[in-house]
């Protein structure tokens, strides 16, 4: 059996209620690993076919939360994620962290396949070598904290029912939230009231299957490794690297970017990206810091670099409300990309958006999508009930609300930003596509390229990810490493030095995988699934390599102000970079992968989909 | 202390209105243009001890021997107490590079903070609601 591993998966189709257990070969693990490279494989092998007529809100697709050989061992335990994505209608493999994942891997199983829908909310309760459906109709529209509270309770009394003599602590769960059962299409899978695996819309998934938490307990050892003096070893080395060299993220998580990114490399959304330069002295992370950080170097399980913060506010009209950090992505989102420049408000906002379940991100994006419009006069105060203006917290939330609640106005922009402005279109007759900020239906995140300091012109839009700012496209090599992250599920600011990581994998697995291996066979494979199904689509939305790999309309727009006004991105630099892209990685001009070189990587059935494509 | 109970240590912070400059009766005090530093000239300086009561953080202070008045010069621009804490890891103290001059008005100051800024956020912090009453 492999090292690093439970050795099982758990199969629960909610349709019929029957819960199987699925054993993955040494071949499929070697090659895919776990995570999004075993999600994109086993989505693929049962959907590949049709993969056209699924309906990723429909019954018939799987939701996937995966863990990988190295989660739980590497510092920055993650749990991975995917399924056939809302947004984008292609794969995505999307990582949050917490303590579901090493649960999951003491009871005895590497990742649940969720198929089928369940004909009332269930939740999935998972403990060492049993599972089980229960009954979810107490927590089902609950928001994140009394949920919790419900969910922690019931659970942890059902433990003590079944092993009185045990401590029974609290459990871990991946769950949705209210946006993720009113199918919102950048719903988020929450775990932790404040850690989302946003990009992807994964929520609704969850909450289309009426699948409202997956709670695991396990009391077992974690899974051996092959190596554990080898692991001992390395894992002093990368916690060293990171003591070392991680000084400023550990002392101020990702929120120290708030600093560089708005004044040094223009690349901060500020209202929805029509500037990405502001002057505002009263934001940036150092202001998050003295007022409302309570607690600092904080983490969850196995993790050294703790760049967790607790923000709390503690006066004023907002008191009470409390959230993670927030990051440099939700600070810029749910800061000046919303006209909000006051870290007070920003908290708010985040501890809001985690509370409905919302991926902050991908929402932020379609919040301040519709404040555009407001602002330009194409949105009114009928068509939303309220004012929207620009930093308005309390319209903002009213928003979030009507989003979730499906009202009006919410029910359109509850399919996603591109979904949205396509009906708005319609509705108003007026073009809104330019304000829509997004790469094949992802939300980008929050490093704009027009400035040319911080993302690669390409970064987004040749992307098997969309929008996603983890995995970046460069050059054929540039999306393989966080491709692995992704894939053996941690945390991908724990990758410090790639070399480690490749020792690590060999001693936690026994298996010689080099990083050849990986950037030349393994990783591409998966890359080129995640293409297959993103080119393939359907139902609703299908996209165009020449036309959709590309940057949003705004990205072309000049900056307005800032040290690199008037800088913008270069239509023709995109062009050859992306020629080169397609070239390096193996697809031909109209960016679909090559026959060659999908039966070159054994993706036989990759190439037989693709063939209708390529005309 | 500015508010009692937030006993924390304040940095020269380049204030935009420079009241230790403004209150100097024999303009020992200067700004560089270099870093909006504030210089001493210790020739001029009468060490009356004005700049001292004017700052709001009471940064400066006289020089026990020669006393002179001694304001943070950031060290011409590479301050060394940055990089002592940098070098012993705990980046309570770090250097934020400016944004490329040249886009109207000094830059130098985007991220500095006032000693009343930062004793009020960390009294709010401590305090909650009865901050304000404290400050």
């Amino acid at each position: 059996m492999p090292r690093g591993y439970a050795g099982k998966f758990l199969d629960v189709n909610l349709s019929t209620d029957k819960i199987g257990e699925q054993i993955f070969g040494d071949e499929i693990l070697r090659g895919y690993v776990g995570g999004r490279g075993l999600a994109a494989k086993i989505l693929w092998d049962r959907l590949g076919a049709e993969w056209k007529t699924v309906d990723p809100l429909g019954p018939e697709n799987i939701f996937t939360a995966f863990t990988g050989p190295m989660t739980g061992i590497y510092p920055g335990a993650r749990v991975c994620v995917s399924g056939k994505s809302p947004l984008s209608n292609g794969i995505l493999g999307s990582t949050c962290s917490g303590e579901f994942p090493v649960e999951l891997k003491c009871a005895g199983y590497d990742g649940v396949i969720v198929t089928g829908k369940a004909s009332s909310p269930v939740y999935i309760l998972i403990t060492d070598g049993r599972c089980e459906i229960r009954d979810a109709s107490k927590i089902w529209g609950k928001e994140a904290f009394e949920m919790t509270k419900i969910l922690t309770k019931e659970v942890r009394e059902e433990l003590q029912r079944r092993n009185p003599n045990e401590s029974n602590t609290e459990p871990g769960s991946i769950y949705c939230g209210p946006a993720g059962e009113s199918m919102v299409r950048n719903a988020a899978v929450m775990q932790k009231i404040a850690h989302a695996a946003g990009y992807g819309g994964y929520g609704a998934v969850m909450g289309s299957k009426n699948l409202k938490a997956i709670v695991s307990k396990g009391t077992k050892p974690m899974p051996d490794v092959m190596s554990p003096n080898t692991v001992n070893l390395l894992r002093d080395r990368v916690e060293d690297g990171i003591l070392t060299t991680r000084d400023r993220m550990r002392r101020w998580g990702t929120g120290y970017g708030g600093w560089e990114v708005a004044a040094r490399s223009s690349s901060e959304p500020v209202r929805n990206w029509q500037d990405e330069w502001h002057d505002e002295r009263s934001f940036g992370g150092d202001r998050f810091d003295t007022k409302y950080w309570v607690k600092r170097y904080w983490s969850d399980f196995n993790c050294i670099t703790a760049c967790l913060k607790l923000a709390v506010i503690k006066t004023g009209p907002l008191k009470g409300a409390i959230t993670d950090n927030p990051d440099y992505e939700l600070q810029a989102f749910l800061g000046p990309n919303l006209g909000i420049f006051d870290p007070g408000k920003c908290i708010y906002l985040s501890s809001l958006v985690d509370h409905l379940g919302f991926s902050g991100i991908n929402s932020a994006n379609t919040f301040a999508f519709a404040a555009e419009l407001y602002q330009r006069g194409i949105l009114t105060k009928e068509d939303l009930g309220f004012e929207l203006e620009w930093g308005d917290v309390a319209a903002f939330e009213a928003l979030a609300r009507k989003i979730v609640a499906r009202e009006g106005i919410g029910d359109i922009l509850a399919e996603g930003t591109y979904r949205a402005a396509l009906k708005i279109t319609k509705m108003k007759g007026v073009d809104v596509m330019p304000y829509a900020v997004h790469v094949k239906g992802i939300e980008t995140g929050a490093h704009g390229t027009r400035s040319g300091l911080d993302m690669n012109p390409i970064g987004y839009a040749c992307s098997v990810q969309g929008g996603d700012h983890t995995s970046r496209a460069l050059d054929a090599y540039s999306d393989m490493q966080t491709t692995y992250h992704d894939s053996a599920v941690y945390c991908s600011f724990c990758g410090i030095d790639p070399d480690i990581i490749w020792e690590f994998h060999r001693a936690v697995t026994g298996w010689d995988v080099t990083k050849e291996d990986w950037y030349t066979t393994l990783g591409p494979r998966i890359i080129q699934i995640q293409r297959a199904a993103e080119l393939v689509g359907g139902p609703d939305v299908t996209w165009d390599p020449r036309k959709d790999d590309d940057n949003p309309p705004r990205y072309y727009e000049p900056l307005p102000s800032g040290p690199q006004k008037g800088k913008t991105t270069d239509r023709a630099v995109v062009a050859e970079r992306r020629k080169e892209y397609y070239k390096a990685i193996g697809w031909d001009e109209n960016g679909i992968p090559t026959a060659e070189v999908l039966n070159k990587l054994g993706l036989e059935s990759v190439d037989k989909e693709l063939k209708k494509l390529r005309k | 202390m500015l508010v009692p109970g937030v006993e924390i240590p304040h940095l020269c912070a380049q204030c935009d209105d420079y009241p230790c400059v403004k209150s100097c009766p024999v303009d020992a005090l200067s700004i560089s243009d270099k870093t909006s530093a504030v210089l001493v000239d210790k020739e001029k300086c009468i060490s009356c001890g004005k700049c001292v009561d004017a700052c709001p953080g009471q940064v400066p202070f006289m020089h026990p021997e020669s006393k002179k008045a001694v304001i943070c010069d950031l060290c011409d621009g590479d301050p060394e107490c940055v990089k002592t804490c940098q070098k012993a890891n705990f980046d309570a103290l770090s250097l934020v590079k400016e944004p490329q001059v040249g886009f109207g008005g000094p830059s130098h100051k985007l991220f500095a903070r006032k000693p009343e800024e930062i004793t009020k956020d960390v009294a709010y912090n401590l305090y909650g609601d009865i901050a304000e009453e404290l400050i």
